[in-house]
């Protein structure tokens, strides 16, 4: 089976009468790292909570690993690990006793030699008989994982998993991600941190206001709206594109004075592209007096997608 | 069924109580070496022996119920509050565990505690007064069900509330006065007859009824009405229970 976690219709409404979701379809691979990407009070923690039982569906069907999470919610339960997005811990228990509970809350026997090698994985050995009180918050994160990995899930949630988390600990994090997903483990993180999902995200979807308005593998996101842009500051002011210039698309700004050129980066098949412009526009006469390239980054792509999407529903209701 | 993971509650519970274990079980029983001080020891030879027995044993059951009651539903009421409230119980409803698994955990552990310290109270009791049991496999019985029946109470007050002033409203508004008018301290029969009547609508007086019933071999009313009432609020409190999981009431949103 290739979906490991298979979202259908999915619709939240709670009791105060707000739609947290609306209708949502998702597939999540086996094995990849997909990142949830959306602003605050999007939809993104309602969507995990469902999957992991903490919050009950208004219409929808979900399975994990094939199975229904409502009619076959031990199987589909035992499958997952989630890591909250708050720093909830029971203040006065040790690091070893609140890990080992949790393995055994989701049914596993014990095993010390396992729960010591997620302590040591996660820097938490020399604090496994520590009270929770005393740990920063940093330490109370790698807490929350090492519980949502004592009972050795297939899937991982984890809820904004780098708020309020030094860049140390958020780089330790990446890399055990990357471990995990190397171990077969799948994870799905939610994030609005663009830059995380940059960098570890096979997949992005990206959620707002209650909808998923786009799934896309990230290089492929990149690289659709990604692109590079070139802008010359030109020497003379331009009325018109000259018609020999037609094919290269470009756009005029500031008043004439500015040329914009959209290409596409590395591997786009446009690599002699801009050699080509130059050379065109030196036949055309144009001169210019500065250049300069930017990459459009994941957060321009997401920025756009939600204003867009803003300015849609607002004359959909016009 | 879960076994791994009921055991996992019910052991993080009792551990809870082990590291508590001097306030939880030392403030009850000197309580109650109180009242058998008091009452037992120095106003009680005053008082006239009731129903055959001399008065000091006589509040033995009642003193052993009044105490099972509160402990039963404070320790519950703390046991599912303290998680709700510090929102550590997302883990325990994520868990693959079913909502009877999650009941019979937390109201086990609560139960376990509370018959614990009832017995150590009554051999606290031997110490103070002459006590005989006739019934003991009664006494055992009706120790359970109530500890059962009212632990479960306690859940069900620990969900419904949502803040440490309700937590603490039921026990002292509701609890404590029918447990002190349940016949604890005196038998029914010595009420006049319109407050006997009113008692009988206390659930409590049937729990104390029974009880004593299994010391003694006498009861303020049949001890068939007292199994069948104490069943009957064992059934009301689980039906509660279920619909408040099945609805997700004041859990699951």
């Amino acid at each position: 089976m290739q979906h490991i976690i298979s979202i259908a219709g999915l619709s939240k409404t709670y009791a105060g009468g707000f739609a947290a979701l609306k209708g949502v379809d998702l597939d999540i691979r086996r094995g990849e790292i997909f990142a949830l990407l959306g602003p605050n009070g999007a939809g993104k923690t309602t969507l995990i909570s469902i999957v992991c039982g903490l919050v009950n569906p208004t219409a929808g069907r979900v399975t994990v690993g094939g199975h229904d999470i409502i009619r076959d919610y031990r199987a589909a339960r035992a499958m997952i690990g989630l890591v909250p997005q708050e720093l909830t811990t029971d203040a006065f228990e040790s690091v070893w006793n609140t890990v080992s509970f949790s393995r055994g809350l989701f049914g596993k026997p014990a095993n010390p030699a396992y729960i010591e090698e997620v302590l040591k994985a996660l820097s938490l050995w020399s604090k496994k008989d520590a009270r929770l009180v005393s740990l920063s918050g940093g330490m109370k994160r790698r807490v929350l994982i090492a519980k949502a990995l004592s009972h050795e899930p297939q899937i991982l949630f984890l809820d904004e998993p780098t708020a309020g988390v030094d860049v140390e600990l958020r780089h330790d994090m990446w890399q055990l991600v990357r471990r995990l997903r190397d171990a077969g483990v799948t994870v799905i993180l939610t994030t609005h941190y663009i830059e995380e999902a940059e960098e570890m995200a096979d997949r992005v979807g990206v959620v707002s206001k209650g909808e998923l308005i786009l799934v896309e593998d990230k290089d492929t996101l990149m690289r659709k709206f990604g692109g590079k842009r070139l802008t010359l500051q030109l020497a003379a002011p331009l009325a018109e594109i000259p018609p020999a210039l037609a094919r290269y698309g470009l756009v005029l700004g500031k008043g004439g004075s500015e040329l914009v050129y959209h290409y596409e980066g590395e591997g786009g098949g446009q690599d002699t592209a801009i050699a080509e412009l130059l050379h065109d526009l030196g036949s055309a006469g144009i001169g210019f007096a500065d250049l300069h390239t930017e990459q459009r980054s994941l957060e321009d792509i997401f920025v756009g997608l939600v204003s867009e999407r803003g300015q849609n529903q607002r004359g959909g209701q016009g | 069924m879960n076994w791994q993971a009921v055991r996992a509650i019910y052991h993080f519970e009792m551990a809870r109580t082990r590291r508590t274990l001097l306030q939880s079980v030392m403030a009850p029983v000197i309580s109650t070496s109180l009242y058998f001080v008091v009452f037992g020891s120095a106003i009680g030879g005053y008082i006239p022996e009731v129903e055959g027995v001399s008065y000091g044993a006589f509040i033995v059951p009642g003193l052993i119920m009044l105490n099972l009651l509160t402990q039963s539903v404070s320790n519950a009421t703390f046991a599912i509050f303290f998680p709700k409230f510090s929102r550590t119980i997302y883990e325990v409803l994520s868990a693959p565990i079913s909502h009877f698994e999650i009941v019979a955990s937390y109201v086990g552990a609560a139960a376990t505690k509370a018959i614990m310290l009832s017995l150590i109270i009554l051999a606290t009791a031997t110490l103070f007064v002459p006590l005989r049991i006739e019934h003991p496999l009664w006494m055992l019985f009706f120790l359970v069900l109530t500890a059962l029946t009212f632990s479960l109470l306690g859940f069900i007050l620990g969900i419904w509330a949502d803040n440490f002033e309700k937590l603490q409203l039921v026990p002292l508004l509701v609890i404590t006065p029918l447990t002190f008018l349940g016949g604890s301290f005196y038998s029914i029969d010595m009420l006049p007859p319109l407050w006997r009547t009113v008692s009988l609508f206390n659930p409590v007086v049937y729990l104390v009824s029974g009880f004593r019933w299994s010391f003694y071999g006498s009861a303020d009313v049949a001890v068939g009405v007292s199994i069948g009432m104490a069943l009957l609020f064992l059934a009301v409190f689980i039906v509660i229970v279920m619909w408040m999981f099945r609805t997700g009431y004041r859990l699951k949103p």
